[in-house]
């Protein structure tokens, strides 16, 4: 079963006066296809977001929605995109059944079908117990889930969720990432964020954007085998040669890091572990730990993002330290 | 999908306190003086009879009192129009109207709708005042026509001007005070009698197009001035939101 292409984007840019937002950006959804749109703050997530909303005219390129262009066919275009945008759209002084009713005209849904679409997003959106309670008096989390009801009561084959878990505690976190896969099973979802994990645990396609321009553009399994390359931290009671270790199948390098622990990076494909506990109890190093580490997504997204190690936005949102740099420029 | 948004306009416009209170103390304020103008007519009723039936009742009760109406009601409008983009613009709900299928026209008539089926409901609530007359006597149902199609333009034209208003700004005072500037200015043109313009100014008073129906004269051209004043606000407001997202 070959999946259809649901949205197009070629060579997308745009300017805020001298400033360039976004520069050149192409890419490609299918059915089905969770992608995990990731950045720092200011990169262009958002800026990228509205103009396949139609709420930004882009200064260049074409948006391709389900076969109609934004463009020349924003009505139909726009008919198969659901958008969330970072402040959900809300009428404070309507109730969520007032709200999703007017959502539901708005997208031209036929009259005899609006209460069926209505009830049909509340449920999906867990919204069944609050239909005629006040926008305005619910809770951030409650109102996050409005706004994904609304952004999918005319199913469109596009949905565009531009930070959904933005302010909320860990449990809604939870339900609205369990939310995202459900709704990735029929229809396409495009997800902005700058938390790591939300990717890795919702997306099934990966794209990074630093200042405006794509810097990565991968399936996860892709990036699974991208973070595959390994380190083990090893710590011994005894002084451990160091010579011997690199002499190893598989080992690239051996360095001491701090606390006299030793660092061992290997290839992928050939793990040395069990060489080197033979190795410990051979030469009786009294091995005390091994920790194999794998390159996680923040070390990949902190090396894509960073221009030089001062870049202060990047460091501060990931907060990880990135101990395999060395490596993952040694692959890229 | 025009009136969808105007019936949601209208409703979210009567969900607030403002919309009742708006309502409320207009017909108040008219209703002490449409009680003048009727106390008036007592006084003067018997000369009246005297002058062989050229002015009645409605010329001596209704016809100021429309007069009045359009005057409290240009410092009214403001105050009814300053949140109909405004307040999306604040509480960022327009993405909702721009990401739907519609078109920008759409938008800016529904919402131009709803605003103006409130100010016919102001309209209706004051129009109620002189036909109770009718209580008591008959009226001149052409003039009382033609007044009430004077204001309905007038009102249209004060719609148009607040709804551009507050597309141009995210502070609701900002929009109130604007619109009201404005609609002053076009009241008070006017005044221009002489000098810069050489009456071509006076011709663009709202004022003069807006008299002639008060006293029972219907002129198309009046009319026509009307409907291009409304359209020229309407069309700078579908210009200014597409400004939103082409700008920027």
């Amino acid at each position: 079963m070959t999946r259809e292409t649901l949205l197009q984007v070629e060579g997308l840019s745009r300017f805020y006066g001298p400033l360039q937002a976004v520069r050149n950006i192409s890419f490609e959804v299918r059915q089905g296809e969770v992608l995990g749109f990731l950045g720092p703050n200011g990169a262009g997530k958002t800026t990228t977001m509205q103009m396949l909303t139609g709420n930004l005219a882009p200064s260049q390129g074409r948006i391709t929605v389900a076969g109609h262009d934004l463009l020349e066919a924003p009505r139909a275009a726009k008919a198969a995109i659901g958008y969330l945008p970072e402040q959900p759209p809300v009428y404070r002084d309507l109730t969520v059944d007032e709200y999703l009713d007017y959502c539901a005209a708005l997208n031209r849904i036929e009259r005899s079908k609006r209460r069926g679409a209505r009830e049909a997003a509340k449920n999906k959106c867990g919204l069944t117990e609050v239909g005629r309670r006040l926008i305005g008096n619910l809770s951030k989390g409650y109102q996050q889930r409005v706004g994904i009801a609304q952004a999918i009561i005319h199913l469109p084959p596009v949905i565009i969720l531009d930070e959904p878990t933005a302010g909320l505690d860990p449990i809604q976190i939870r339900e609205i990432r369990h939310l995202v896969r459900e709704l990735g099973k029929e229809h396409s979802v495009i997800l902005s964020t700058h938390i790591l994990p939300e990717v890795q645990s919702v997306c099934n396609h990966v794209q990074i954007i630093n200042k405006g321009e794509l810097v990565l553009n991968v399936s996860s399994d892709d990036l699974a085998q991208r973070m595959q390359s390994s380190v083990l931290t090893l710590r011994f009671r005894n002084t451990p040669e160091l010579a011997a270790i690199a002499k190893l199948t598989g080992v690239r390098n051996v360095e001491t890091a701090e606390g006299g622990s030793v660092r061992v990076y290997h290839e992928p494909s050939a793990d040395p572990t069990e060489a080197l506990v033979r190795l410990s109890v051979e030469q009786n190093w009294g091995l005390a730990a091994l920790i194999p580490q794998r390159a996680t997504l923040e070390d990949i997204f902190l090396e894509l993002t960073r221009e030089d190690i001062a870049h202060p936005e990047a460091a501060r949102h990931t907060g990880a330290p990135a101990p395999l740099e060395a490596e993952h420029r040694g692959q890229a | 999908m025009i009136l969808t948004i105007a019936r949601h306009e209208l409703r979210r416009l009567f969900l607030s306190p403002l919309a009742w209170i708006i309502l409320a103390v207009v017909e108040f304020i008219l209703a002490w003086m449409f009680l003048q103008h009727v106390e008036s007519f007592v006084a003067i009723q018997s000369q009246l009879l005297g002058m062989n039936g050229e002015y009645g009742v409605t010329e001596v009760v209704a016809t100021p009192l429309f007069g009045n109406a359009a005057v409290v009601l240009l410092l009214v409008v403001p105050l009814v129009s300053m949140r109909l983009v405004t307040e999306e613009r604040r509480n960022k709900t327009l993405p909702l109207l721009f990401s739907a299928p519609l078109s920008m026209t759409e938008i800016v008539l529904g919402k131009y709708l709803g605003l103006y089926s409130f100010l016919l409901v102001q309209l209706l609530l004051i129009a109620f005042m002189p036909l109770s007359l009718l209580a008591g006597g008959g009226l001149d149902f052409g003039l009382l026509a033609s007044s009430l199609l004077g204001l309905a333009l007038l009102l249209a034209g004060f719609a148009a001007v607040g709804l551009f208003m507050s597309t141009l700004t995210q502070h609701q005072t900002i929009a109130a005070v604007s619109t009201f500037g404005v609609l002053l200015f076009f009241w008070l043109l006017d005044w221009a009698r002489t000098g810069v313009g050489g009456g071509a100014l006076p011709y663009l008073s709202l004022l003069n197009h807006t008299e002639p129906f008060l006293k029972g004269v219907f002129d198309t051209r009046d009319v026509v001035y009307h409907v291009l004043f409304v359209a020229t606000f309407l069309a700078l407001s579908v210009r200014r939101l597409d400004m939103d997202r082409v700008g920027g």
